[in-house]
């Protein structure tokens, strides 16, 4: 359909206003939410993404890209709500206590949006305890935790003891990176997976999400 | 004589290392501004700069890398950043003597500007005013711009030091990232063009830290050497860090840096030290290595 293809190109132009025009468009011509969703925002930031991994644009062109996505996701979404269609997963996200730098998991959040999960971030300095309640509560599928700083990264330990003692280790499974994480670390302290950059957390968190069946 | 002097006289100059793993060594806390300890434990700081004066640094930073307002304002500090700036100055001004050379270290906001982010520039300006103000007052001698990952934000931070003292000499340095087309800041300008808008905007000294280890710092000195006549400064920092069991750990020794640092001797760098990681043995082997090439 021409104006999805539209849509994913404004998307990647970075264009917010269009992408919001088009949105309407085709919802006012009775293109279903979902269709828009998969063949238009996430298209387009499927795109963004890839050319940021291949460096072939940087941080500004993803943030550009990203507020035009969320201008698209804003209109589609409540049409969604009731939706009996399977989400394409859910994750909580967030940089760790202690860990104030939070550029890298605002693009994790960025590509998982952009890849159609429904992603709930905790934000900076983050407790072991309000990662393990608030994916407890909301279902999620996946916690995904950010560290910059080396003194930080062990509080990911804490997360994962707790998922453990409460039974939760496999029903919500854990995805780390930061600067300072390596897939060494990740498995040592028992985590689910480790990403080394936005990129690759998206087709990990899809994996790990396809992978449940 | 001025720091610029000795750098026309091609005198290489060694700078401090990393204040903020050496303050994580002496209790400070994740979660905490390193910043704040100018405030709580003020010697603990002058122990730091000293210990890098005594294994031959000749340019000592202040404890000041994240004390911007907007940055300090992350802590609940914003309100603090003319008794943390000053009180940062001083206490390198009185450890420093009459030999060394006072740097205030001037960091990246934290925040991206418009549009990519919520700061106009008029706001990115007066933050770091603020900072070169408190600075400059508490007797700096020249200001160091450093880990700048946006050069437009570098830009600005140049402009407001100039604002606040037209002749203080001013060293800017972006981290880059090795990638298939060459080293890019995260927001994507190269070694070439942030050499030249931080030359047009004012910057006396240019260059590079932080980063992923001293042998990518040898690649990025050669670029920086090549686009500009202006003197240039690289403090790498010590391999990109690792989170192991018992916390911090970077991967090169001070034994690793010596053959880089004789690279960066030989491509003509006026000032190296260290960035995070770096010890006062890594200053120690760098301070060896300049000697030597005096011979």
């Amino acid at each position: 359909m021409e104006v999805l293809a539209k849509i994913s190109e404004a998307l990647q132009r970075g264009d917010e206003k269009t992408v919001s025009t088009l949105t309407k468009q085709a919802l006012d011509s009775q293109v279903p939410p979902r269709e828009i969703l998969d063949n238009g925002l996430v298209a387009g930031m499927d795109v963004v993404g890839r050319q940021f991994a291949e460096h072939a644009i940087f941080l500004p062109e993803v943030l550009m890209a990203a507020r035009a996505m969320y201008a698209g996701l804003d209109l589609v979404k409540p049409l969604m709500e009731g939706e009996d269609i399977p989400s394409a997963g859910k994750i909580v996200l967030g940089t760790v206590q202690g860990d104030l730098h939070d550029i890298g998991k605002n693009l994790v959040g960025i590509m998982l949006r952009g890849a159609g999960m429904e992603v709930v971030d905790l934000g900076k300095d983050v407790p072991a305890e309000r990662f393990v309640e608030t994916a407890a509560s909301e279902d999620a599928d996946l916690i995904g935790m950010s560290a910059l700083l080396t003194t930080t990264a062990p509080v990911m330990q804490e997360v994962i003891d707790l998922l453990r003692e409460r039974n939760l280790q496999g029903k919500i499974r854990t995805i780390i990176g930061g600067a300072p994480v390596t897939d060494r670390f990740a498995e040592k302290i028992g985590a689910d997976a480790y990403a080394f950059d936005a990129a690759r957390a998206v087709e990990v968190v899809k994996q790990m999400v396809s992978g449940d069946q | 004589m001025t720091l610029l002097e000795r750098c026309r006289k091609g005198e290489i100059l060694v700078a401090d290392g990393a204040m903020g793993t050496m303050l994580f060594e002496r209790g400070l806390r994740p979660g905490m501004s390193p910043e704040s300890f100018l405030l709580s434990h003020p010697e603990t700081v002058r122990e730091v700069s000293r210990e890098f004066l005594e294994a031959g640094a000749d340019i000592l930073h202040t404890n000041t890398f994240g004390g911007s307002p907007l940055k300090l304002a992350e802590f609940g500090l914003a309100d603090k950043t003319g008794e943390i700036n000053w009180v940062g100055a001083k206490i390198v001004r009185e450890v420093a003597g009459g030999s060394a050379i006072v740097a205030g270290s001037c960091g990246p906001s934290g925040q991206f500007m418009e549009p990519y982010g919520d700061i106009s520039q008029a706001e990115m300006r007066d933050n770091f005013k603020r900072q070169v103000e408190a600075l400059v007052e508490g007797g700096i001698d020249v200001l160091t711009i450093e880990t700048m990952m946006d050069v437009r934000e570098a830009t600005v931070a140049i402009q407001a030091a100039k604002e606040v003292a037209a002749d203080l000499v001013i060293i800017a340095s972006m981290t880059f990232d090795e990638t298939s087309r060459g080293f890019y800041t995260v927001m994507g300008t190269n070694i070439e063009e942030a050499a030249e808008a931080l030359e047009e905007t004012g910057a006396d000294i240019v260059g590079s830290n932080c980063g992923d280890g001293i042998e990518k710092m040898v690649k990025i000195a050669k670029a920086f050497r090549s686009v500009t006549s202006l003197p240039v400064l690289i403090q790498s920092n010590a391999g990109k860090p690792e989170a192991g069991s018992g916390g911090l750990s970077y991967p090169e020794s001070p034994g690793f840096f010596t053959e880089h640092v004789a690279a960066l001797v030989e491509l003509g760098v006026a000032i190296i030290g260290g960035c995070c990681g770096t010890t006062p043995a890594h200053i120690h082997v760098i301070r060896e290595m300049v000697d030597r090439a005096k011979l």
